[in-house]
């Protein structure tokens, strides 16, 4: 097992060492990065926005009823839902989400082209694919994820409103005056560190999956499943990692 | 022309390819057929440097493949082009854009220049006015074309076709030989095809080579194919008892 963990990691870290190599031309990769930074980004801002906005909606309802009858101010409730949005849920669930959906399509896509010749075309070429199919996605998830997360920050916030100034379990300005209390900047550069590690993270063990897919359709939806649970498994690891280092 | 020095490939304990020395002639074209499992593909994909020989050498004229650097490996490959046989394009790009895509990346030419060699490339196979359709709404054949039309973009000195006549009809194969011969004659690349079609054996074997179980068991061209009395290659070309008629007719035999 151990062996196996060590031909994987070493092989990682040589694909990653090949994508962080100079582009053969910046005029194609930046194309390459804005195409991926469309996909990564607005193909994924609508089920970002929703996941956001129930998440903060279920957080909030949640803790109106754990407060209910308690000595605990109502106003809680908006300190609550925002620095839980902020510190864990924004970056970490909206990643895993990511991992599903932007991740395993990764895999595919570089698994497909691995299938199809069209990697074996690129190197015949002279192309260094590593770089040429990796380095613009890795850019585009960076810059585009973060900016996915701190969305889902502001719309978990929103939902948790709807969720309780709605129904009026708590009047909105007990609401607003939570989200106004406490405030630690500190907790938003938390929430960008996780952003940009998970991000990292995510591209490259699904581009990893999807470069070294050997067989047919089957090893290829086994690679991709394989990049969704790594990923999922290595977030919550950088997660309490990043947790301990922080803020421990 | 490549020189191929004892290369031997490997897979754990099985060798797939026993030692193989044969050269590949520039300006002609150098076919290498079998069985399947004979070693094509395997041979093809070492002289390409997608695989890396378990012993030998490859000489492409005087450098040794095999020795390169990473840098240098891919300066080399800018000279070299393949056709694949699926073709391997670009499903998200055009005709088009497939075509410009080594040229965007390897050259400094203005649009207008690339353009200009691509609608040259085009014309060269046939495909004029194809330029803005998508792989997938063109013919298998007119694939393979545009498949060789990106191979040869940044005229390359060494042109590789992995079986160019699978899946197509006697015909458009015709088309797709007479094409990679006329390539290969006017701009005297060193073409190396790997097949197993007769028809191309027949027409365009400047220099065939037949590999049996990873090993070289005949090199001779297409006059010679009629008159050896080699027996891997008469149980291979001449496996029907149609073909041997046709032989004995062609030699006068009875």
């Amino acid at each position: 097992m151990f062996s196996n963990f060590a031909f994987h990691f070493g092989r990682y870290l040589d694909l990653l060492w090949d994508s962080f190599s100079r582009p053969e031309r910046l005029k194609i990769y930046w194309r390459e990065t804005l195409r991926q930074m469309d996909d990564i980004g607005v193909g994924s801002l609508i089920i970002v926005a929703i996941i956001a906005v129930f998440m903060g909606a279920v957080a909030a309802v949640q803790f109106a009823y754990q407060l209910d009858g308690q000595l605990v101010p109502s106003y809680y409730i908006g300190y609550i839902v925002r620095d839980l949005a902020i510190i864990e849920s924004a970056p970490t669930i909206t990643c895993l989400v990511l991992a599903g959906k932007v991740g395993s399509n990764m895999a595919s896509e570089i698994g497909g082209m691995r299938q199809k010749e069209h990697i074996d075309a690129m190197e015949i070429m002279g192309v260094n694919t590593a770089a040429f199919l990796i380095l613009p996605k890795i850019i585009a998830a960076m810059i585009m994820i973060p900016l996915l997360v701190a969305l889902a920050a502001g719309l978990a916030i929103v939902g948790g409103y709807m969720a309780v100034v709605i129904p009026e379990t708590i009047p909105s300005s007990a609401y607003i005056k939570g989200l106004q209390s406490f405030f630690v900047p500190y907790n938003v550069f938390i929430m960008f560190v996780k952003a940009f590690i998970f991000a990292f993270i995510l591209t490259t063990v699904s581009c990893y999956k999807g470069y070294y897919v050997e067989g047919g359709s089957v090893e290829l939806g086994a690679a991709s499943t394989q990049a969704v649970v790594v990923t999922d498994i290595l977030i919550l690891l950088a997660d309490f990692l990043i947790a301990v280092v922080l803020t421990g | 022309m490549i020189r191929c020095e004892n290369v031997k490939k490997s897979f754990g304990d099985t060798e797939v390819l026993k030692g193989i020395t044969t050269e590949f002639e520039a300006g002609k074209c150098n076919l290498i057929i079998g069985l399947s499992g004979a070693g094509k593909t395997v041979m093809l994909k070492l002289l390409v440097c997608l695989m890396k020989q378990t012993s030998g050498t490859i000489m492409y004229d005087d450098v040794n493949f095999n020795s390169l650097g990473d840098d240098e490996l891919r300066s080399l490959r800018m000279k070299v082009g393949m056709l694949f046989q699926g073709s391997a394009l670009f499903d998200s790009m055009t005709v088009e854009e497939n075509i410009l895509f080594p040229l965007e990346l390897f050259t400094k030419k203005t649009k207008a220049e690339m353009l200009d060699r691509v609608n040259y490339v085009l014309e060269r196979v046939n495909l004029e006015g194809a330029n803005q359709k998508y792989p997938s709404e063109v013919s298998g054949g007119m694939q393979k074309r545009v498949g060789i039309a990106r191979a040869i973009v940044l005229e390359p000195k060494y042109l590789f076709c992995d079986e160019p006549n699978s899946g197509l009809d006697p015909k458009t194969s015709m088309v797709i030989d007479e094409l990679i011969q006329s390539i290969t004659y006017d701009n005297n690349i060193t073409t190396v095809i790997n097949t197993h079609d007769m028809n191309s054996v027949m027409e365009i074997g400047d220099n065939i080579n037949l590999l049996h179980h990873g090993t070289l068991v005949w090199r001779g061209n297409k006059a010679d194919v009629l008159t050896s009395d080699n027996e891997f290659l008469d149980n291979f070309i001449f496996a029907s008892p149609f073909l041997q008629r046709l032989r004995n007719a062609a030699l006068g035999r009875s």
